[in-house]
C-alpha cells in the first residue's frame, strides 16, 4: 500500500488534485464560501486511500494504551507464585538463573535473595483470575480481562526497552505505535487529530522515569503522524489559544481576510498544497473550540467522576487523563495513549507500589465501566502494561517488610480488555520463580501485531518505504496471538 | 554504465513504457526484482528460497534446487521465472501470496520483454562510476542542465515556465542560500540592476553572505545528529556548538567538500593537525550516549560504534548499511562480514562509549563531555585562564604566610565559645580504632580527624567492619558521621557515581575479655538530614534484647536504609546518624566491632565515615552536638593552668579550623580563586573530538548483531561492490575518509550533488535522496546526475560554485506557476516543467519572522541561546537530568538564528518539530514536509509569532504615508512583491473594521501588545498597533510567506 503522502485530514496528492482542478476551474476571485471547501475537505477526510488500512473489519475501532512507565512488578500484582514463601531469602538458583544477563546494578550482588511478594492474591470473578490485594478495583473486573502472563522483551534498560514496546526497535528513529495506527487508518474526526497522548507522575516513585518526544514520534513516517500531546503542565495543547487581547470575532476576520489571500494567490499559482493550508486553518480554528470542549470536566456528573476515584479531579492525575481518555473515545480519537511514570522500583518496593496502584487501580477500573455503561467498551481495545518485568530476587537488602526488585526482560505482565478480546482469561505461564517463561510466550512483537490486528490492520502489511526498506511496526517478526481474541 | 545509449524518456516516472523502447535492466527490471523477488532470492545467501538467485544472470541461468533455468536469456517460455509469475497455480505462484507483493500485468509484460531482449544485466547504476555524456542541445539563457531537462519535457510535449520576476526571483535564491529574505537594499539593487550578469552577481551576494553557512549548516546539523543533550533517558547537557560553529565557517570558507570530508571524519589522523581540524571531527562524537543506571558498557559501546557507522553511511554515501548488522544485505551487496569490516574503523576511538564515570568528567545526572576531549581556548579565554592563575597564586602565598598561630585570636575565641558551650552536657569519644576493613575490596585508609576514606575498587554492595578497643564503662549510643571529600564523586560522601550512599544495615557487636559475644540491637536511631524514602528510622531494630552472639531478628524496615541524596550539591555537607544501643556495661579490654552494610542498591557506598560512642543516658543523646564541640567544650572547661600540652595543641588546632581563624579567610579566597580559574577554564571549553587509540582494538562479527556474541574476529576492509582502497592509503578512518573523496568513488559525489538539487528543488534527481542502494528509485535524469557528479569533482568539490552552477540555469529561474495540463502531466514536477514551490523549513520561517520584523539578532555562532518556549517544556514528562526548569534568555538569545536554540533531544523544541525539524536523536539525512493544523495554530498564536507581528506593525507605521501605502510596504517587506489591488483591498477592510474595534476596547489592544519581551512604543496609538499587529499576523501566516517560491 502507499499512503505515504496522506496528510493530517487524509487526503492523498490525488484527492489534493481533485479538489484543486475543482477550485482551479472555478477560478473564484478574492474569496472563497469556506463552508462548501469545509465540505469537500470533510467528506475526503473519511475517504480511505486505495489499498489503505484497514485490511479487514476491525473490532477495535480505537484503543486506549495505558502505558505503566518504568515496569510494574508482576509478582506483587498479578503472577502469583506461593511456592516462593518457602524459598524466601535463599539465593536464586543457578539452574533458574541460567547465566541470563542482569543490569550492572545488581550483577554485583554477591548473592541473589529470592524476594517472595508480601502482598496477598486471591481469585477473582467467575473467571476466577488472580490478583493481588494491591488491585482490588481492577480485581473486580476479572472477568473483562485477558491477563497476558507471559510477555517477554529483548531490552533491560528502561530507554531501550520502552522504545521496544513503542516502536518495534530499541533504538531511536522509528515510528512509534500511534503514528503507525495513524498513517495506516488515518482520523476519524476532523477536528482532532489522530493519535493522543497524555502523562501522568507518578506518586510511588515521583522522580522516574522519563518519557521522550520519541515514544509518540513519528519516526520516518510524514511529522503529521506523531501524537499530539494534551499536556500535564502548562498550556495543554501547544499554542491553542489566541494571544492576550485577541478576541474570537477578530480572530475569525483575520483568518478569513487570510483565508481569501491564500485563494487568491492560489488562482495565481494554481498549487493545490495552498487549499490544504487553506483547510489547515479551519481545522486550526475549530480545534480551538473541539480542544477546550473535549476537556472541559465540569459537566460530567458526580456519579461519572465518582467511577474513577478522587484523584480524578486534578488535573494531569492518571485518573483525569482516563477520564479524558472516555471522552477522546467518543469523539472517536483512534489512538489514545496515557503513560503513567513511577513504576521503577528497585528498592523499597512495597511502599512505592501501593502509590502507583492508589493513582491507577481505582481509575482504570472505572474506565472500564463508565466505556461499558456507554456501549464503548465493545469497540475500544484497554491494554495496560509497562515496558519489561521485575526480578524474584530482591535488589538491596530484603526484609520482612522491604524489598526491591531489578529490570527482568524475561518475562512481565500485560492485562488486555474490550473490543475483540477474549475477557476473562489468564494466558501464558512464567515458572515458579516467574522468571522464565514455560508456555506460551508473547514477544513485544506479538503484542503489537495482535493490537493491530485488533484494529484491523495486518502488521505485515503496513509498511512504509524508508531508506530502501519497507519498514514496519514489527520489524520482520511478530504473529497475532489468536488465543487473545475472542 | 551505458547511460548514453538510455534513453531520457521520463517513462518510469509515470509507469509506463513505450513499445519500441527496449527495455533496461537498471530502469526497468532492478526496481521489480528488488522489490518483490531479491528478499528470497538474493544477495543475502542465508536466505535464498530454493537455493535460486536472480541477481546475477549465472546465477538466474543456473537455476535453483529443480535444476530448470529461472531465465534463458531470448526465451521468455522457457524462463521458470516467467512460469511462476504467470502460474495461477497457488502453490507455484511469485511472489508468495503471504509477501503480499503484486506484479502488476504490465510488470510482468516488462519483465517478458526484457529476457525476450536477451535479459541483459547490468550492475547497480549508483555504483558504477558516473561519466559524463554528451549535452543536448542548450536552450538560450540556460546551461547544461535545461539541455538535459528540455529533451524530456519536450518528449512530454511540455515547455519550461517564462522566468520568474525578480522580486520572486531574488527572495527565492536569498531564502535557498542564506535562510533569510533579501535585505532591502539587496532587492533595491537587483531590481535596478539591467546588466547581463546581474542575476549572477545577486547569487554571488548571497554566497558570499556570512549567513550562507549557518542555512547551509542547518541540514548537516540533521546529518551528524549535533544536540546540546547528551540522549537517552537522563538526557543531560553536552557541550559541542563549537563544532557547529566549525560547520558554519566551514562552509562560509567554502572549504572544498572533500577537505569538509576528512577534516570531520579524520581530522585527527591527519599530520600535525590543526586545533580546527580536530574539532571537526566531532561530527562522529555527536551520537547520543547511554547514561542510564544499569546499562553494560560492552552493549552500548557497541551502538556508538554502529551508530557512527549508519551516520558516515548515510551521510556519506546514501547508504542504510544497518541492514547488514545482523545478516547480509537483502538488497545490496554487502555482508555481514563486509559491515564488521567497516566497524573496525570506527571501534577504535579511545572512548567508553558510554556517558558517565568510565574516566569522564561528565556524570549520569549532571551531563557533561565524555573523552576524548579536546579543550579550546581562544585569545580571550588564555587571558582569563592566566589572570585566574596570577589571583590564586597570590590567594595561596597569602595563605602561606598567615602563620597557623594567633594567640590574641584565640583568646577572644575561646572566650566567646565558653560562654556559648557552657552547660552543654552530651559527650562523645571516637573510636580507637584497631581494624578497618571493607569486605568488598576496598580500601579504608586513617585520615587526620580519625575519620575512614574509602578508595579503590568500588565494590556492589560493601558491608564496612570496624574493630576497636573500648574502655570500662558504660555504653549506650553510637554516632556515625560521614563526610564529603575531594576524592569523591562530585566531592559528596558516598561511593557511588552520583555521589550517593545507602546505609543499609549496621550491626554492633561487643565482645567482653573472655571472649563472649553480645549483638546490640539498634532501639532507635536519628540522622540531621534523610533523603525522602530512605530514612533513618528504616535501621532500627525491632525485636527486644538480643540474643547472646546473636543478631536480634526480624528487623522491621520502613525503607531501603538511610541515604543522604549526596547528588545534590548543598547536600554534599557532614552528616551524622546518631543510633541509639541498649545500656550495656563494658568491662575493662572489651573491643567492639561496628559493620555498616550497604546492601540496598550496587555501589551506594559510604565513602568517608567516623564513629563515635556515647556514655550518656539514653535521654540526653541526641544530634545537637558534635564530637568535636564535645571535645572543645570539654578543654574549654579546664582551667586554662590545669591543660596538658596535648590540650594546648588540641585547642590550637580546633581553633585553626574554626571559621574564626584569621586563616580562614584566606582559605576562602584560594577556594574562590580556584573555583574563578573553573570558571576560566570553562570558556576555554573542551569538546568531544575523535582520537585514535594506539592499538586498534578487535573487531568481530557480532552473531545477530548483538554485542554479547562475537564471531570470527575482522579486519578493516572496504566492502567489494565498491572501489578498492588505492594503494599507498594507509587502512584507517583516514584511508576511508580519502577515499570517499578521491574522485573514482561512485557514491560520494552522486549524493551529494542530488542533495543541493532536493535543497532547490524540493524533491532530488533521486527521489529516495536517503538511499542510493539497489532500492533506490531511477533517477528522473540519470546522465544529468551523473553529469552534475561528475562537474563536482571537476570543479574541485567547490560546493559554492556547484550550487551557483545549478541556481545559473533557467530551470531554477522559472516561475512556480502550474497550469492543469501541468498539474496533470507533471503532478509532483519530477520534469522540473515549473519553478520549485515548497513550505520553508522550520528554522526559516522563524528566521525570516524575527528578520522581516526586525528582531532578529544576526550575531553568528557561540553557545546555543534559550529562546521563548512553553511553559515546562523540559519537565512535562522528566524530571531527569540537569535540563530541566527551562527558563527563556532575557535579552538577545530570544532572538538568534533557530540553529542556535538549545537542543534538549528528548524534548526538542515544539514548534521546530512541528514544522519537520528532525529529532537529532539518529542521524536523519531527509526531513518530511507536511501542513497541518498545528503548525497553523504555532504561526498564529506562538508568542514568537505575535511579537514579531507587533514589530512589524511598528515598522510599518512608522513609514511614511498613508495606510495604503504603509499596508504595501509591509506586504512586500513580507512577501518581497507588490501588493495587488484586490489583495488591498481585503487587508484594508480588515484593518479598518479591527481599528475600530480597538478603538473600542483599548484595554484589549494593550494585552495584545503586551506580547512578547520587547517594549512597546509609547508613542503610538495602542488601538491602531493592536489592529496592524493582527494585519502583520495574517501577512506572516500567508501561505506565500511561509513557501519558498
Amino acid at each position: 500500500m502507499n499512503c505515504n503522502d496522506r496528510d493530517f485530514l487524509g487526503l492523498t496528492p490525488a484527492d489534493k488534485m481533485a479538489l484543486s482542478r475543482r477550485t482551479f476551474l472555478k477560478g473564484s476571485a478574492g474569496g472563497i464560501g469556506l463552508a462548501a471547501l469545509g465540505s469537500v475537505l470533510g467528506s475526503a477526510a473519511f475517504a480511505a486511500a486505495p489499498g489503505a488500512a484497514p485490511h479487514f473489519q476491525p473490532k477495535a475501532k480505537r484503543i486506549i494504551y495505558l502505558f505503566q512507565s518504568g515496569a510494574p512488578s508482576q509478582l506483587d500484582l498479578f503472577d502469583p507464585k506461593p511456592a516462593m514463601a518457602a524459598m524466601r531469602g535463599k539465593d536464586l538458583p543457578e539452574s533458574i538463573r541460567k547465566g541470563q544477563r542482569l543490569t550492572t546494578m545488581t550483577s554485583g550482588q554477591k548473592n541473589f535473595p529470592v524476594a517472595p511478594t508480601i502482598f496477598n492474591f486471591k481469585q477473582h470473578g467467575q473467571s476466577g483470575a488472580w490478583f493481588s490485594e494491591l488491585m482490588p478495583h481492577m480485581a473486580s473486573k476479572a472477568d473483562e480481562w485477558c491477563v497476558v502472563r507471559s510477555m517477554f522483551t529483548e531490552a533491560i534498560n528502561h530507554d531501550p526497552a520502552i522504545t521496544f514496546m513503542q516502536t518495534g526497535s530499541q533504538l531511536a528513529g522509528r515510528p512509534s505505535i500511534g503514528a503507525w495506527a495513524s498513517y495506516g487508518l488515518g482520523s476519524e474526526n476532523k477536528d482532532l487529530p489522530a493519535y493522543v497522548v497524555l502523562s501522568s507522575f507518578g506518586s510511588g516513585r515521583p522522580d522516574d522515569q522519563p518519557l521522550y518526544d520519541r515514544l509518540w514520534g513519528a519516526g520516518f513516517l510524514p511529522t503529521k503522524h506523531q501524537g499530539v500531546k494534551l499536556r500535564n503542565k502548562g498550556e495543554r495543547v501547544l499554542y491553542l489559544k489566541d494571544p492576550e487581547g485577541m478576541s474570537r470575532e477578530v480572530r475569525r476576520e483575520s483568518l478569513d481576510e487570510l483565508a481569501a489571500l491564500n485563494q487568491r494567490r492560489h488562482d495565481v499559482l494554481g498549487d493545490p498544497e495552498i487549499q490544504t493550508r487553506i483547510a489547515q486553518y479551519e481545522m486550526a480554528f475549530r480545534m480551538q473550540t473541539s480542544v477546550p470542549d473535549l476537556l472541559d470536566l465540569s459537566k460530567e456528573p458526580q456519579h461519572v467522576l465518582d467511577l474513577y476515584g478522587p484523584d480524578v479531579k486534578r488535573p494531569g492525575s492518571y485518573a483525569s487523563n482516563c477520564l479524558l481518555a472516555r471522552r477522546l473515545c467518543e469523539r472517536d480519537v483512534r489512538f489514545v495513549q496515557l503513560f503513567h511514570m513511577g513504576w521503577d522500583h528497585h528498592g523499597g518496593l512495597p511502599k512505592a507500589i501501593k502509590g502507583q496502584c492508589n493513582d491507577t487501580d481505582h481509575a482504570t477500573a472505572g474506565l472500564l465501566t463508565d466505556l461499558k455503561q456507554r456501549g464503548l467498551l465493545d469497540d475500544t481495545l484497554i491494554v495496560w502494561g509497562g515496558e519489561f518485568g521485575r526480578t524474584i530476587y530482591s535488589q538491596g537488602s530484603l526484609t520482612e517488610t522491604n524489598y526491591g526488585r531489578d529490570h527482568h526482560p524475561r518475562c512481565f505482565t500485560v492485562l488486555m480488555a474490550g473490543a475483540g478480546v477474549k475477557k476473562g482469561t489468564t494466558y501464558g505461564e512464567t515458572d515458579d520463580f516467574s522468571y522464565n517463561i514455560v508456555k506460551d510466550g508473547v514477544h513485544v512483537h506479538d503484542l503489537n501485531a495482535t493490537i493491530l490486528h485488533l484494529m484491523g490492520v495486518e502488521h505485515t502489511r503496513l509498511t512504509y518505504r524508508y531508506q530502501g526498506r519497507d519498514f514496519r511496526l514489527t520489524d520482520i517478526h511478530g504473529e497475532v496471538v489468536k488465543k487473545l481474541l475472542a | 554504465m551505458r547511460l548514453s545509449r538510455l534513453s531520457l524518456t521520463a517513462a518510469c516516472l509515470l509507469g509506463t513504457l513505450s513499445a519500441a523502447e527496449r527495455v533496461q535492466f537498471n530502469r526497468d527490471i532492478r526496481p521489480i526484482f528488488s522489490d518483490t523477488c531479491f528478499a528470497c532470492h538474493g544477495p543475502d545467501e542465508s536466505k535464498n528460497k530454493g537455493k535460486l538467485r536472480l541477481d546475477t544472470l549465472e546465477a538466474a541461468r543456473k537455476g535453483g534446487k529443480s535444476g530448470d533455468p529461472a531465465i534463458v536469456p531470448g526465451k521468455p517460455e522457457q524462463s521458470a521465472v516467467m512460469k511462476r509469475l504467470l502460474t495461477t497455480d497457488p502453490d507455484d505462484h511469485m511472489p508468495p501470496a503471504e509477501f503480499h507483493k503484486v506484479l502488476t500485468a504490465a510488470q510482468v509484460d516488462t519483465v517478458r520483454r526484457w529476457i525476450a531482449e536477451g535479459a541483459e544485466y547490468q550492475g547497480h547504476w549508483a555504483f558504477q562510476e558516473p561519466r559524463k555524456a554528451a549535452v543536448p542541445p542548450i536552450p538560450a539563457g540556460g546551461n547544461a542542465i535545461d539541455g538535459w531537462l528540455g529533451r524530456t519535457l519536450a518528449e512530454k510535449g511540455l515547455a519550461p515556465n517564462p522566468e520568474a520576476d525578480r522580486a520572486t526571483l531574488l527572495r527565492r535564491a536569498a531564502l535557498d542560500l542564506t535562510g533569510l529574505p533579501p535585505s532591502e537594499d539587496d532587492q533595491k539593487a537587483f531590481l535596478a540592476d539591467n546588466s547581463p550578469d546581474a542575476w549572477s552577481r545577486a547569487l554571488d551576494r548571497l554566497l558570499a553572505s556570512p549567513h550562507f553557512g549557518e542555512q547551509m549548516a542547518v541540514q548537516w546539523l540533521d546529518f551528524a545528529r549535533y544536540a546540546d543533550s547528551n540522549g537517552f533517558q537522563s538526557d543531560t547537557t553536552r557541550t559541542m556548538w563549537p563544532w557547529r560553529d566549525w560547520v558554519i565557517r566551514a562552509y562560509n570558507e567554502n572549504k572544498p567538500f572533500d577537505q569538509f570530508t576528512i577534516e570531520q571524519l579524520a581530522g585527527d589522523l591527519l599530520p600535525n593537525p590543526l586545533e580546527s581540524q580536530v574539532v571537526a571531527t566531532g561530527f562522529n562524537r555527536n551520537h547520543r550516549l547511554n547514561g542510564e543506571g544499569g546499562r553494560i558498557v560492552e552493549e552500548w559501546f557497541v551502538e556508538s560504534v554502529i551508530d557512527r557507522l549508519e551516520t558516515t553511511g548515510s551521510t556519506w554515501m546514501a547508504l542504510t548499511l544497518n541492514c547488514c548488522r545482523c545478516h547480509d544485505h537483502k538488497y545490496d551487496p554487502i555482508s555481514q562480514k563486509e559491515f564488521y569490516q567497516l566497524f573496525a574503523y570506527f571501534n577504535s576511538n579511545e572512548e567508553s562509549g558510554v556517558l558517565g564515570d568510565f574516566g569522564g568528567a561528565a556524570s549520569t545526572r549532571k551531563g557533561g563531555n565524555t573523552p576524548p576531549l579536546l579543550l579550546l581556548a581562544d585569545a580571550d579565554a588564555r587571558q582569563k585562564i592566566a589572570a585566574a592563575d596570577a589571583a590564586l597564586a597570590e590567594a595561596q602565598a597569602a595563605l602561606k604566610n598567615a602563620g597557623p598561630v594567633d594567640a590574641r585570636a584565640q583568646v577572644a575565641w575561646e572566650a566567646r565559645l565558653l560562654s556559648a558551650l557552657a552547660g552543654k552536657a552530651v559527650s562523645w569519644s571516637p573510636l580507637s580504632v584497631r581494624t578497618a576493613t571493607s569486605a568488598g575490596g576496598a580500601t579504608l585508609t586513617r585520615q587526620p580527624d580519625g575519620s575512614y576514606l574509602a578508595g579503590g575498587k568500588n565494590p556492589a554492595n560493601d558491608t564496612y567492619a570496624v574493630n576497636a578497643a573500648l574502655p570500662a564503662g558504660k555504653l549506650t549510643g553510637l554516632l556515625l558521621e560521614a563526610f564529603p571529600d575531594a576524592s569523591l564523586p562530585g566531592g559528596s560522601l558516598g561511593r557511588f557515581t552520583n555521589g550517593n550512599f545507602v546505609l543499609s544495615d549496621v550491626t554492633v557487636t561487643l565482645v567482653s575479655p573472655d571472649g563472649q559475644r553480645q549483638v546490640l540491637p539498634i532501639a532507635d536511631a536519628q540522622a540531621d538530614f534523610e533523603q525522602p524514602g530512605y530514612p533513618i528510622k528504616s535501621l532500627v531494630d525491632e525485636a527486644a534484647p538480643a540474643g547472646k552472639g546473636k543478631k536480634a531478628t526480624p528487623k522491621t524496615k520502613a525503607g531501603p536504609g538511610w541515604a543522604i541524596a549526596g547528588n545534590v550539591d548543598a547536600n554534599k555537607v557532614p552528616r551524622k546518624a546518631l543510633f541509639v544501643l541498649p545500656p550495656t556495661t563494658v568491662a575493662a579490654g572489651s573491643t567492639l566491632t561496628v559493620e555498616l552494610h550497604q546492601k540496598a542498591i550496587g555501589g551506594h557506598n559510604i565513602g568517608r565515615f567516623r564513629l563515635s560512642t556515647s556514655d550518656q543516658p539514653r535521654a540526653a543523646l541526641d544530634l545537637k552536638e558534635s564530637p568535636a564541640t564535645a571535645t572543645l567544650r570539654v578543654l574549654l572547661m579546664k582551667e586554662p593552668s590545669t591543660r596538658t600540652a596535648a590540650d594546648r595543641k588540641e585547642l590550637a588546632r580546633l581553633f585553626l579550623e574554626s571559621p574564626d581563624h584569621p586563616r580562614q579567610a584566606l582559605q576562602a579566597r584560594v577556594n574562590a580563586a580556584m573555583k574563578a580559574k573553573q570558571d576560566a577554564s570553562m570558556s576555554g571549553l573542551e569538546v568531544m573530538v575523535m582520537k585514535e587509540r594506539a592499538t586498534p582494538k578487535d573487531a568481530f562479527v557480532l552473531n545477530r548483531g548483538e554485542y554479547d556474541k562475537p564471531g570470527a574476529k575482522v579486519e578493516r576492509k572496504l566492502p567489494a561492490v565498491l572501489p578498492p582502497l588505492p594503494a599507498g592509503e594507509p587502512n584507517n578512518r583516514l584511508g576511508f575518509a580519502r577515499w570517499l573523496v578521491n574522485g573514482k568513488h561512485p557514491l560520494t559525489g552522486r549524493v551529494w550533488v542530488n542533495r543541493a538539487w532536493e535543497r532547490l528543488f524540493g524533491t532530488g534527481l533521486v527521489k529516495t535522496s536517503e538511499n542510493f542502494g539497489s532500492q533506490a528509485e531511477w533517477p528522473s535524469h540519470p546522465e544529468l546526475l551523473d553529469w552534475l557528479a561528475v562537474d563536482f569533482v571537476e570543479r574541485k568539490w567547490d560546493m559554492k560554485g556547484m550550487l551557483k552552477f545549478i541556481m545559473m540555469s533557467r530551470a531554477y529561474r522559472q516561475s512556480a506557476a502550474v497550469t492543469a495540463d501541468k498539474l496533470e502531466k507533471d503532478p509532483e514536477n519530477r520534469l522540473i516543467s515549473r519553478g520549485p514551490r515548497f513550505r520553508l523549513s522550520a528554522e526559516t520561517i522563524r528566521d525570516q519572522a524575527l528578520a522581516t520584523s526586525g528582531l532578529l539578532i544576526p550575531k553568528i555562532g557561540g553557545p546555543s541561546v534559550k529562546p521563548y518556549m512553553p511553559e515546562a517544556v523540559w519537565d512535562e514528562t522528566s524530571v531527569y537530568g540537569d535540563m530541566r526548569n527551562y527558563k527563556a534568555d532575557t535579552g538577545e538569545g530570544l532572538y538568534r538564528r533557530s540553529l542556535y536554540t538549545i537542543w534538549k533531544r528528548t524534548a526538542a523544541p515544539p514548534s521546530m518539530l512541528l514544522f519537520d525539524s528532525a529529532t537529532r536523536e539518529v542521524c536523519t539525512v531527509k526531513r518530511s514536509r507536511s501542513n497541518t493544523p498545528l503548525q497553523a495554530l504555532s504561526l498564529l498564536n506562538e508568542v514568537t509569532y505575535i511579537e514579531a507581528a507587533r514589530k512589524l506593525a511598528e515598522a510599518t507605521l512608522r513609514q511614511p504615508g498613508d495606510l495604503d501605502r504603509r499596508l504595501a510596504w509591509a506586504f512586500r517587506r513580507v512577501t518581497c512583491r507588490e501588493l495587488q489591488a484586490d489583495e488591498a483591498k481585503v487587508l484594508r477592510a480588515g484593518l479598518e473594521k479591527r481599528l475600530t474595534a480597538f478603538r473600542a476596547d483599548l484595554p484589549a489592544a494593550q494585552k495584545l501588545l503586551a506580547t512578547g519581551r520587547s517594549p512597546a512604543p509609547s508613542d503610538v496609538d495602542a488601538a491602531e498597533l493592536a489592529a496592524w499587529t493582527v494585519t502583520a499576523n495574517i501577512l506572516l501566516n500567508l501561505d506565500e510567506t511561509i513557501t519558498r517560491e
